[in-house]
């Protein structure tokens, strides 16, 4: 190591931090222009992803448009979990309204916010729930991915009357679903955030399919608290 | 500063790949090496993304180390790895989503790994930019062998027997694997009349 010998001891603290300025700037501006290249195909990837996973949940006999273009943006902190607006991809058949796929988000989970994907029918049952997006714990938590776990399907062709309002719950908290060895928090967060979704379609049932598509305009399906 | 004696690329190579296999003699990262080891397909691109990384970070060792004040030596040395690991991970997701999906946390636990930190700090500081780049490259393949001898090995073995896919089997077969190198390089040792002791790696903490 080339210590430099003529550095004075008063002088060698600032030599340190400017160091350390320099080398974080570098780091940042590398990162950030990995990050330029990067991002535009992740973004790519992600809506792949989305609609081979809105294929998934549906099944492709059930829709006949397309569901990534039919879409409009929905706000509501209280039953969708986050303050941004949520997509809700709307599937037809010959023009009539089928199943509602709701972007939700689980604000709760053991590491951070749960993005799920809701997909609730016409007459208000679940045609399924899939994970978009999680940090929780592998091995514990990560058992709602459908990949690892088959826990998360036991949401299909539930409703809010199966199981009644008290009971949709981990059974840990009293309620019907169980939860997965070594973990609560995560399923107690993902019941809550479906049951969430299934509220929020039943007050704006009339509104969704409604509503012209990429509306972005906000409060119009979500009139606000 | 301990004597470092001039090295050949070859002692390099043999080193990162045998000598001072990070897996299998140094036992650093065993972490990742133990949790990522369940398949072929996630040991493979944990091994790839770690060498990427190794190449990388060894690379900004070896050529700003000659600037650095000790003191902020190892803070600067964690910043390009932490920089070299968030690259490598967005490049991952965009180019191999799958992989960035089987990978999950274990992708952004790179930097974790004290392999990368301990050859930028003992060895690509102290050491030319071609033997460093060389020891990254052969540090980073003998990582991602062993990783995938036991991804190979727990794959095979998991259809049939559970354990092997379960955290105690990895223990358990990463020490037989330990064992099976001891054993051959005793024997080989033993054999050979003119002690040809494997050259222990001098430049390892």
């Amino acid at each position: 190591m080339a210590t430099p010998v003529a550095d004075e001891p008063r002088r060698r603290p600032l030599r340190a931090a400017l160091t350390l300025a320099v080398a974080a700037a570098a780091a940042v501006g590398a990162v950030a222009l990995v990050h330029d290249l990067a991002e535009p195909r992740i973004e790519a990837n992600e809506r792949a992803q989305r609609v081979a996973r809105l294929a998934a949940v549906l099944g492709p006999a059930q829709y006949d448009n397309d569901l990534l273009g039919d879409v409009v943006y929905v706000r509501d902190p209280e039953l969708l979990g986050t303050d941004e607006r949520v997509p809700i991809h709307r599937a037809r058949r010959g023009g009539q309204p089928v199943a509602a796929l709701i972007e939700t988000v689980a604000p709760d989970g053991y590491a951070g916010a749960i993005r799920l994907l809701v997909a609730v029918g016409v007459d208000g049952r679940l045609l399924g729930v899939r994970v978009l997006r999680h940090q929780e714990t592998p091995g514990l938590g990560d058992g709602i991915d459908e990949r690892k776990l088959d826990w998360i399907l036991r949401f299909t062709g539930r409703s809010l009357e199966d199981p009644a309002p008290a009971r949709w719950k981990v059974r840990k908290d009293g309620g019907d679903f169980d939860q997965f060895t070594g973990a609560t928090v995560t399923p107690r967060a993902v019941v809550g955030a479906v049951e969430d979704a299934l509220l929020y379609v039943q007050a704006h049932r009339n509104d969704i399919f409604s509503l012209p598509s990429a509306a972005a305009a906000g409060g119009a399906a979500a009139p606000g608290p | 500063m301990p004597y470092n004696p001039p090295m050949t690329p070859a002692d390099v190579l043999r080193n990162g790949l045998s000598a001072s296999n990070p897996g299998l003699v140094q036992l650093l990262g065993l972490c990742p090496l133990l949790a990522v080891s369940t398949s072929i397909h996630s040991a493979l691109g944990l091994g790839l993304a770690t060498l990427a990384v190794l190449v990388t970070s060894n690379a900004i060792a070896s050529v700003v180390a000659r600037w650095l004040l000790p003191e902020v030596r190892i803070a600067v040395f964690v910043l390009a790895i932490a920089g070299a690991v968030t690259s490598v991970q967005l490049a991952i997701a965009a180019w191999w989503p799958e992989l960035h999906d089987a990978l999950g946390i274990f992708l952004p636990l790179i930097v974790t790994n004290c392999l990368v930190l301990a050859r930028a700090e003992s060895f690509a500081s102290r050491q030319p930019l071609g033997l460093a780049l060389i020891d990254g490259v052969a540090m980073g393949l003998g990582f991602g062998l062993v990783l995938l001898a036991l991804g190979a090995v727990r794959e095979l073995l998991g259809h049939g027997l559970l354990l092997a896919l379960l955290p105690p089997g990895a223990f358990i077969l990463l020490g037989l694997m330990l064992a099976l190198r001891n054993w051959t390089v005793q024997a080989k040792t033993a054999t050979s009349a003119a002690a040809q002791a494997a050259p222990a790696d001098r430049s390892a903490a």
